[in-house]
């Protein structure tokens, strides 16, 4: 059901996806129409272009929850906060990361990635992603109820997201030159399994301490 | 079925209430009263567990129905889609009762964002019934209503305390069917505590 709101309510799923779609159309135009330079800086640009449509809906999160009260009545329900963060985690991730992680390979074409680096791209993101929506749903509880959170929200995000983007990109990268990317993809899926790990814990705190 | 001793309230480093201390059984009603900013919000969040006292114990189920200011309704679902929501949450009873209860029967698949305030608020009371806990805490629960659904929200009230069910209000109007079995049984700093039996 919080996957259907995240649907209706529209600004996440779509926004998300324009945005990628919008930044791979214009790196081309940005850099020229150098073949072997696209292919040469299109894992980091599609990682770092996936990041930030991740980080436009982040505010909306909990924001929503919170200005029209059901954040209050979901934290007196039998639910623990923590499931709450995972729901709005997962929500986030079905409409924002596991869209960007399909569309991901087909851009890539624009960029002229290759077959196997696009391959790497739909992996690395598929399992990086769940990541990217976790830490941001926790900056997210971290900044509840602070008017004009969300630039205060990106730069709570974006250093924890450096770890997710260096080793994501570097699978991406590695399987463009021929090389085996399992090792940077095992480790982008520690921290995804990291952070389902301790960031309920700690986001159910936030949120329990911002609610008072 | 709540017991609060000995509670000190507090919102924003001021005091607000202290030492207070009172019981509501299963079948009883607690309205709170008192004016703006006496702290009955406050008390009502500190039963509810959303915010913790300065001192004090509070012994309640371990969830209660919670109904805000605020309805905490999603305008993007449909009336009966809310419910089923908070249904499911809790576990509680299916919604065609609370949809029945709030005459919103014919407004089960209307977006809650086309409701009228007196619906929405509607709706937000139906919620309690779908929660399917016994321990009702309202605040400011008519807001909006006319004196038709008042007396609707009366109705539901008295059936729910008839089947066991306690509720704690805060309200500044009175319920007429409450004014006429009220029992001024205490007064506590500057809130006034009133009692209905059914």
């Amino acid at each position: 059901m919080i996957s259907v709101l995240a649907v209706r309510s529209g600004g996440g799923f779509g926004l998300a996806l324009v945005f990628f779609l919008i930044v791979v159309v214009l790196i081309p135009l940005g850099l020229g129409p150098d073949q072997s330079t696209l292919a040469l800086v299109a894992p980091g640009l599609l990682w770092l272009g996936a990041l930030l449509a991740c980080l436009l809906s982040l505010d909306r999160i909990f924001g929503l929850d919170y200005e029209d009260g059901s954040l209050d009545l979901l934290a007196t329900s039998p639910l623990p906060l923590e499931a709450v963060y995972i729901a709005k985690a997962a929500a986030h991730w079905l409409t924002t990361g596991l869209p960007l992680a399909l569309a991901a390979p087909l851009l890539g074409v624009l960029l002229n990635l290759s077959f196997d680096a696009g391959k790497a791209m739909c992996f690395s993101l598929l399992l990086g992603t769940p990541a990217l929506s976790l830490i941001g749903a926790f900056g997210a509880t971290l900044t509840l109820g602070v008017k004009r959170g969300g630039l205060l929200l990106s730069l709570l995000v974006l250093p924890l997201y450096v770890p997710t983007l260096i080793f994501g990109a570097r699978a991406v990268r590695s399987a463009s030159l021929g090389q085996a990317f399992d090792v940077p993809l095992i480790i982008v899926l520690a921290i995804s399994l990291g952070t389902v790990a301790i960031l309920p814990f700690a986001s159910g705190a936030a949120l329990r301490i911002n609610l008072r | 079925m709540l017991q609060v001793s000995n509670l000190s309230v507090a919102r924003g480093g001021k005091l607000l209430l202290h030492d207070v201390s009172f019981s509501v059984q299963p079948g009883q009603a607690l309205v709170l009263r008192g004016a703006n900013g006496v702290g009955k919000t406050s008390l009502l969040r500190c039963i509810a567990g959303l915010q913790t006292p300065t001192s004090g114990i509070i012994l309640a189920p371990e969830t209660v129905a919670y109904a805000a200011h605020a309805d905490g309704l999603k305008g993007q679902l449909s009336v009966l889609e809310n419910l089923k929501f908070w249904a499911d949450i809790y576990g509680g009873p299916r919604p065609d009762v609370a949809l029945n209860s709030y005459s919103l029967g014919n407004l089960a698949y209307q977006p809650a964002a086309n409701l009228s305030a007196g619906q929405q608020r509607r709706l937000g009371l139906a919620r309690m019934l779908v929660t399917g806990c016994r321990l009702w805490v309202l605040d400011e629960p008519t807001v909006s209503l006319d004196v038709q659904n008042v007396a609707l929200f009366r109705k539901v009230l008295k059936a729910h305390l008839q089947g066991g069910g306690a509720a704690v209000l805060a309200t500044h109007i009175d319920f007429e069917l409450l004014a006429e079995s009220l029992d001024l049984t205490n007064y506590i700093a500057s809130v006034d505590m009133i009692f209905f039996h059914v």
